[in-house]
C-alpha cells in the first residue's frame, strides 16, 4: 500500500512562564492509504497535541519539532500560508464537538460550498451542488434542506456528518478524527463508525482515529498506537494488541473496560492517576502503576523496539503477563 | 430482624413536563419528558438506567429525589408518598436518598475545603453532632472512599478528576443514606479512572448495604454494575428486565438495537457484528409520534403502531415491556453481536 504519511521524530513542547512542557517526544509511524489508525491513550496521553502538531493547530505556545512528511513535503514548521493549500485538500481533522467548529453564522452551504470554491476552483453554484450531493453521501436525509440550515438547527449526529462531509469534499489523502463519536448517542455513533468504514474503503482516505475507547477501535481500526505520557508505548494491529498485549498499560486499559458480552464481578483496573507531563517518573513513565516494574524500569527508560510481526513496545519486563496481575 | 420492605421505593403513574418557549410571538410549548412510569426498587439492587440523550434518564432520577416536582404520580418511599411531603420534612428524609452527579469538579465548591465540602450535609440533617464528631465521621468515610486524610483541608481545583468524584462520594455517603442516584458518574473520568470508580462504587454498596440508582448513557457500564436494567425512550420505559434478560433476549427492537450498537472491546466479535441500525435520530419530545413512539425508527412496526400506544406489559417475573409485537419478533441467538 501507498504510504501517504510518515513521521518521524517529531515533538510538541509547551513553553510556560519559565519551563517547558513536553506533551510528545519522539513519536513515529507512518500511515498507508485506506487504513485506520487508531491512537489510544487517557488525556494528558499528548494523543491529541500529536495531530495538532500535524495540522498546525498548536496553541500560540506550542512548538513541534522532527518531520511528518506527506510525500515530499514536511508539514511541520510549514509557513501558515503553505500550509492552509493542504489543509482541507490533502488533510482534514474533525474534532469531538462540530458545534464549536462550524461557523455559526453561515448557512451550511456556504461553509462547504467554501471549501470547494478555494481548494478547487469552483464556481460558488457548483460547488453548493457539489456540497449538498456530500451531504447525501454522509446519510443526511433531505441534504437540500439540511444546506440551507444553520449549523444551531440541527442535531449534534447531524452536525458531526457535515463536518465529515466538509473535510471529504476535497477527496483528502488523510482524515484525522479526534474522539468523533464521544459526544454522540450509540445509536448515531454505531452509524459514524459505520461511514468512517465506507470512507476508508470507497475513497481509500487512510484515517487516523484518536480515542480512548477501545470499543471504537475495536470497530474500524487495522492498527494501534497506544500512548502514555507523551511516548507511544506499544504499536501493532489491532488483533494483536487485543488478544496479545505485550505493554502493561495496554493490558491495563483493556481490564479496565466493561465489556458488554463478558460480565466479570469486578473490573481489573489500572492503581493510581495518569502522570503530569510537567513532572513524569524517572525511567519508565509507567512504572508507579505498573505491576510488573522493577529495578531497571525506576532508571531506565525503555526505549520503543520492534519486537515480532512488526509490532513494537517500550517496556523492560520479557515475562508472561497473568490476567489479575495488573491490579 | 429485618423488617424493611422489600421494595425501599415504588414509583406509580409518573409524568413529568416541562414549559418550553415556542417563539417570540407564539405560546409555550409543552415537552413531556415523563410518562407512565411504574417501577419499584428492591432493597439492596442496583438498578441502571439507559436510554439516549434526552430519553428523560436524569430527569427521572431528579423526579425520584423531588429535586424536580413530577407533574403527577407517587414517589412512594417505604410506603410514604415523597411528593407529597412537606418541604422541612423532606429535608429530613435527604439523609436516606442521596445523588451523585457527572461532573464532579462543577458540583463540589471551590471555596470550601474537603473537609467542609464532605460534612456540609451533616450540619442540616444531624446538628446534633459536634465539631470533633463531624470531623472524626469525615475522615472515616474519607477512608472508605480511598481519600487519605491528609487531603482534608485541600480545595477541589487540588485533585483530578477521579479524586474530585471520591470527593463527592464521600459527600454523599457522610448521612447514611440507604439509597443513592448515581448519575452518570464515570462518564467525564479516563478509562482507567472510571474503573476504579466503578469498583469503588460496588465495593462501598456492600460495605454500607446501599441501594443504587445508576443513570448512564453506556450500555456495557450499566450491565456491569446493575442487577436490573430499565431502558427509556422518549420519556417511557420500553423494557425493564434483569441484566442476563437484557443481554440474552432483549424483547423490545430499540433495546436490541442499543445492544447491537454498544461498541465492543473485541475485534473479532465487533466483525461478526451485525450492527441493526437504526434509522434516523430521535424525534423531538414537543412532538412525539403518536402510537408508539419508536415506530418511526422499528424495522418491525405495523400500521396498528401507529394508532395505538404499546401498554406497558408483565411479561414474566417482574419483567416488563411496552412493544405490540413482542410476542412475534424472534430474538436472534446472538443478540449483542445481532446474528
Amino acid at each position: 500500500m501507498k504510504q501517504v504519511l510518515h513521521v518521524e521524530d517529531m515533538s510538541v513542547t509547551f513553553a510556560l512562564h519559565n519551563s517547558e512542557v513536553h506533551a510528545v517526544r519522539e513519536m513515529n509511524f507512518s500511515l498507508a492509504q485506506g487504513e485506520t489508525l487508531a491512537v489510544v491513550g487517557e488525556s494528558g496521553s499528548g494523543k491529541s497535541q500529536a495531530f495538532l502538531a500535524i495540522m498546525g493547530l498548536l496553541a500560540k505556545n506550542g512548538r513541534a519539532g522532527g518531520r511528518a512528511m506527506m510525500e515530499d513535503i514536511n508539514l511541520i514548521g510549514m509557513e501558515p500560508n503553505q500550509l492552509d493549500k493542504h489543509r482541507g485538500k490533502d488533510i482534514a481533522m474533525i474534532f469531538q464537538d462540530p458545534m464549536t467548529s462550524l461557523n455559526p453564522t453561515l448557512k451550511i452551504k456556504t461553509q462547504l460550498g467554501e471549501v470547494l470554491v478555494k481548494h478547487r476552483g469552483f464556481e460558488r453554484d457548483k460547488a453548493v451542488q457539489a456540497a449538498t450531493e456530500m451531504l447525501e453521501r454522509v446519510g443526511i436525509p433531505e441534504p437540500a434542506k439540511r444546506a440551507n440550515a444553520y449549523p444551531h438547527e440541527l442535531s449534534g449526529g447531524m452536525r458531526q456528518r457535515v463536518m465529515i462531509a466538509m473535510a471529504l469534499l476535497c477527496q483528502p489523502k488523510i482524515l484525522i478524527a479526534d474522539e468523533p463519536t464521544t459526544a454522540l448517542d450509540v445509536t448515531v455513533q454505531a452509524q459514524m463508525l459505520d461511514l468512517f468504514k465506507s470512507l476508508t474503503e470507497d475513497f481509500g482516505t487512510a484515517l487516523v482515529l484518536i480515542t480512548h475507547d477501545l470499543g471504537v477501535v475495536a470497530g474500524v481500526a487495522d492498527r494501534m498506537m497506544v500512548m502514555y505520557g507523551g511516548r507511544a508505548v506499544e504499536k501493532g494491529t489491532t488483533d494483536d494488541l487485543f488478544y496479545d498485549p505485550h505493554h502493561p498499560y495496554t493490558l491495563g486499559l483493556l481490564h479496565s473496560t466493561p465489556h458488554i458480552a463478558k460480565r466479570a464481578e469486578r473490573l481489573d483496573p489500572i492503581q493510581g492517576l495518569p502522570p503530569s507531563l510537567e513532572n513524569l517518573p524517572k525511567g519508565c513513565s509507567f512504572n508507579p502503576r505498573c505491576a510488573f516494574a522493577f529495578d531497571r524500569c525506576l532508571v531506565e527508560r525503555p526505549p520503543l523496539a520492534p519486537t515480532e510481526n512488526g509490532r513494537e513496545k517500550a517496556c523492560h519486563y520479557e515475562g508472561p503477563m497473568a490476567y489479575g496481575k495488573v491490579a | 430482624m429485618d423488617q424493611t420492605p422489600i421494595n425501599l421505593l415504588e414509583i406509580r403513574d409518573l409524568r413529568k413536563t416541562f414549559s418550553v418557549a415556542g417563539g417570540l410571538f407564539s405560546r409555550p410549548l409543552t415537552l413531556t419528558a415523563l410518562e407512565n412510569i411504574n417501577f419499584s426498587i428492591r432493597k439492596g439492587e442496583t438498578l441502571g438506567i439507559v436510554g439516549e440523550s434526552g430519553c428523560g434518564k436524569s430527569t427521572l432520577g431528579r423526579c425520584i429525589l423531588q429535586l424536580l416536582s413530577p407533574d403527577e404520580g407517587q414517589v412512594l418511599w417505604l410506603g410514604q408518598d415523597l411528593t407529597k411531603l412537606p418541604a422541612e420534612e423532606m429535608r429530613k428524609r435527604r439523609a436516606d436518598l442521596q445523588i451523585i452527579f457527572q461532573d464532579p469538579l462543577a458540583s463540589l465548591n471551590p471555596r470550601m475545603t474537603v473537609g467542609e465540602i464532605i460534612a456540609d450535609p451533616l450540619r442540616t440533617l444531624r446538628p446534633e453532632l459536634n465539631k470533633e464528631q463531624r470531623r472524626g465521621r469525615v475522615l472515616k468515610i474519607m477512608e472508605a472512599v480511598g481519600l487519605l486524610p491528609e487531603m482534608i483541608n485541600r480545595y477541589p481545583h487540588e485533585f483530578s478528576g477521579g479524586q474530585a468524584q471520591r470527593i463527592g462520594i464521600a459527600r454523599a455517603l457522610i448521612t447514611e443514606p440507604k439509597l443513592i442516584v448515581c448519575d452518570e458518574p464515570v462518564s467525564a473520568l479516563d478509562v482507567s479512572i472510571q474503573a476504579q470508580i466503578l469498583n469503588l462504587l460496588s465495593e462501598l454498596k456492600d460495605e454500607f448495604g446501599l441501594t443504587l440508582i445508576f443513570i448512564s448513557h453506556n450500555l456495557s457500564v450499566v450491565r456491569h454494575v446493575s442487577d436490573r436494567i430499565l431502558v427509556l425512550y422518549l420519556g417511557r420505559i420500553v423494557e425493564l428486565a434483569t441484566g442476563d434478560e437484557i443481554y440474552d433476549g432483549p424483547r423490545h427492537p430499540y433495546t436490541r438495537a442499543l445492544l447491537t450498537a454498544v461498541p465492543i472491546p473485541d475485534p473479532r466479535l465487533a466483525r461478526q457484528r451485525n450492527i441493526d441500525a437504526l434509522k434516523g435520530e430521535i424525534p423531538s419530545p414537543i412532538n412525539p409520534p403518536s402510537g408508539c413512539t419508536f415506530r418511526t425508527r422499528c424495522r418491525f412496526a405495523k400500521p396498528y403502531c401507529a394508532e395505538h400506544r404499546p401498554p406497558l406489559e408483565t411479561i414474566e417475573d417482574n419483567r416488563l415491556v411496552a412493544c405490540h409485537r413482542w410476542r412475534e419478533i424472534e430474538v436472534p441467538e446472538e443478540a449483542v453481536l445481532g446474528v
